[in-house]
C-alpha cells in the first residue's frame, strides 16, 4: 500500500521553489563558463597536439592523456582541496575572498572537458584535406594562421555534433560540484528533500530541469549551426 | 628570378629530382612537362618549399631557400601558386577567399582589398560570382577564382601545377585564355602542364622531365619539332595520339 503523498506544489511555488531557481542560476553559470572555456582550451590542445614541433605535441598529448583518464571528481577535489596547498598565501587569501568552489569547479570541468573535445576536433581537423593547409601556406600564412583562418573554422563545423555531446556531458556533469558545496540545481533539490523529506518531487523536478537544458543547448547549437556555421548544409 | 643549381632531392630511397640546373628570367614563362612520376609537380612545390629540396641551391626572387634565415612566409607571399585541384578555401565566399591574404598578411584595408579583388574577378570573367561559394562553381570557374585568389597578393612568380588537368575539356579553354592573358601581361611563370597549344603560344622554353632528371629544355618550335631525347619524341607522340 502506496503512503506517499505527492506535493507537486512544494516544487513550484514557494520556498522550495526559489531554492531549485538559485540553483538552476548557478548550473546555467557553471555550464556557460566552463562550455566557453573547455571549448578555448579544447582548439588550443587540438592545434599544439597537431604542432609540427615534436615536444609540443608531446606536452599536448600528456596534457590529453591525463585529464581524459582521470575521474572528473577527483579533479574537482584536487582543485579545491588540493591545488590551494602549493599556491603562496597571498593567492589563496585573494582565493578565499572569491567563489573559491565556483572557480574550482569551473576549473576541473573546463579542463576535463577540454581534453575530449580537444581529440574530437583533431579528428576535424584531421579530415580537412591536407591540400588546404598547402592551399593557405603557400599563401604565405604561418602554420597558426592557417589553422585559425582556414583549418579550424572548417573542422568545427564538422565537429558540430560531437561538440554538442560535450557540451550536454559538461552541463550535467557540473552536478558534480555540489560536492565541493557550489549550490546548483542538485545541491539544491537536495536541500529541498532535507527540509520538506519529498524526495522524489525535488529530484523529479530537478530531472526535468536538466533535461530542458540539454534540449536547449542541443538547439541553440543547432540553431548557430544552421543560421551561421553551415547554412548551406542539408540533412 | 628563379635558379636551380645542382638540387636534389629524394623521397625515401626514390630520387625525385636528380642533378637540376635550371634559371627562369623574370617575365619568362617556362612550361615544364613529363609523363607522370618524372618529379615535374616536384620540382615546381620546391620552387615555394611546399617541398623542401635535399642538396644543392634553389634561389627564388633574391632569396637562398636553403639558408635557415630565408622566411619562407615571406617568400611564399611573393608566390602565387595554382594547384591542380583549385584548393578553394570552402567555408568562404568567393570574394572572402581573395581577400583572405591581402587582409590578413599584407594588411590591406578590407574595402581596398575587396575592389582588388573584384577587379580580379572582372578579369577572369567572374564577377557576377563574387558571393557564391566555391562547391557551387564549376571546376573551370573554381579555377578561375584560384588563379585570382593568387593575383591577389601580387605575386612577382606565379606557379601552376598542372592547373587544367582536372578539369572537362570544355572547360579547359576557359582557364588556359586566363593564363595567357596573364604570361602576356609579362608574369613570371612556371607551368607544369601537358596543354602544348599553351605551350606553344607563350613558353619561352620548354622543360622536358623524366625519373626526376631535366632531359631536354629548348624553345617550343625547336621542342615540338625535333625533340632531340628519345624519350621526349615517345613523350609527344603519346601525347598526340593517346591511343598508340
Amino acid at each position: 500500500m502506496l503512503k506517499y503523498h505527492f506535493d507537486w506544489s512544494i516544487v513550484t511555488s514557494g520556498k522550495y521553489f526559489d531554492w531549485l531557481v538559485s540553483g538552476l542560476k548557478i548550473t546555467l553559470e557553471l555550464s556557460f563558463v566552463s562550455i566557453v572555456l573547455a571549448f578555448l582550451l579544447g582548439l588550443l590542445v587540438a592545434v599544439l597536439r597537431m604542432s609540427p614541433l615534436r615536444p609540443v605535441r608531446l606536452v599536448a598529448m600528456a596534457y590529453l592523456e591525463f585529464f581524459r583518464n582521470t575521474p572528473l571528481l577527483v579533479q574537482i577535489f584536487f582543485w579545491y582541496f588540493g591545488s590551494y596547498k602549493i599556491l603562496p598565501t597571498a593567492v589563496n587569501d585573494w582565493l578565499n575572498s572569491t567563489n573559491f568552489e565556483f572557480a574550482a569547479a569551473a576549473i576541473a570541468l573546463s579542463i576535463y572537458t577540454s581534453a575530449f573535445i580537444a581529440e574530437d576536433l583533431r579528428s576535424g581537423i584531421l579530415s580537412i584535406p591536407k591540400e588546404q593547409m598547402e592551399a593557405a601556406r603557400s599563401a604565405g600564412f604561418s602554420f597558426l594562421r592557417s589553422m585559425q583562418y582556414v583549418i579550424l573554422p572548417q573542422a568545427v563545423r564538422i565537429t558540430v555534433p560531437p561538440l554538442v555531446n560535450q557540451f550536454l556531458n559538461l552541463a550535467k556533469n557540473s552536478s558534480l560540484a555540489m560536492t565541493i558545496g557550489v549550490a546548483e540545481l542538485t545541491y539544491q533539490a537536495r536541500q529541498v528533500e532535507s527540509y520538506s523529506f519529498k524526495g522524489f518531487e525535488a529530484f523529479t523536478a530537478a530531472t526535468l530541469v536538466y533535461l530542458a537544458l540539454s534540449v536547449a543547448i542541443t538547439w541553440l547549437v543547432h540553431v548557430y549551426d544552421r543560421r551561421v556555421l553551415n547554412p548551406l548544409r542539408t540533412g | 628570378m628563379i635558379e636551380f643549381r645542382g638540387v636534389h632531392k629524394w623521397f625515401k630511397k626514390l630520387h625525385v629530382l636528380n642533378d637540376i640546373n635550371l634559371k627562369v628570367q623574370a617575365g619568362e614563362v617556362v612550361v615544364v612537362c613529363g609523363p607522370s612520376g618524372s618529379g615535374k609537380s616536384t620540382l615546381i612545390r620546391t620552387i615555394n618549399q611546399l617541398e623542401p629540396i635535399g642538396e644543392g641551391t634553389l634561389v627564388v626572387d633574391g632569396m637562398d631557400l636553403a639558408d635557415k634565415k630565408t622566411d619562407i612566409n615571406k617568400l611564399r607571399a611573393e608566390v602565387g601558386f595554382v594547384f591542380q585541384q583549385f584548393n578553394l578555401y570552402p567555408h568562404l565566399s568567393v570574394l572572402a577567399n581573395i581577400t583572405l591574404a591581402p587582409i590578413k598578411i599584407r594588411n590591406t584595408p578590407r574595402k581596398e582589398a575587396e575592389q582588388q579583388a573584384l577587379a580580379l574577378l572582372e578579369r577572369v570573367g567572374l564577377a557576377e560570382k563574387r558571393d557564391a561559394y566555391p562547391t557551387q562553381l564549376s571546376g573551370g570557374q573554381q579555377q578561375r577564382v584560384a588563379i585570382a585568389r593568387a593575383l591577389a597578393m601580387k605575386p612577382r612568380i606565379m606557379l601552376f601545377d598542372e592547373p587544367t588537368s582536372a578539369l572537362d575539356p570544355e572547360m579547359i579553354g576557359e582557364v588556359l585564355d586566363v593564363m595567357l592573358k596573364l604570361a602576356k601581361s609579362g608574369m613570371t611563370m612556371v607551368v607544369v602542364t601537358h596543354e602544348m597549344g599553351f605551350a606553344r603560344e607563350v613558353a619561352g622554353r620548354v622543360v622536358f622531365m623524366d625519373h626526376g632528371v631535366i632531359l631536354e629544355e629548348a624553345p617550343p618550335e625547336q621542342f615540338f619539332k625535333q625533340p632531340k631525347h628519345e624519350r621526349a619524341q615517345q613523350f609527344l607522340k603519346q601525347l598526340l595520339s593517346p591511343m598508340h
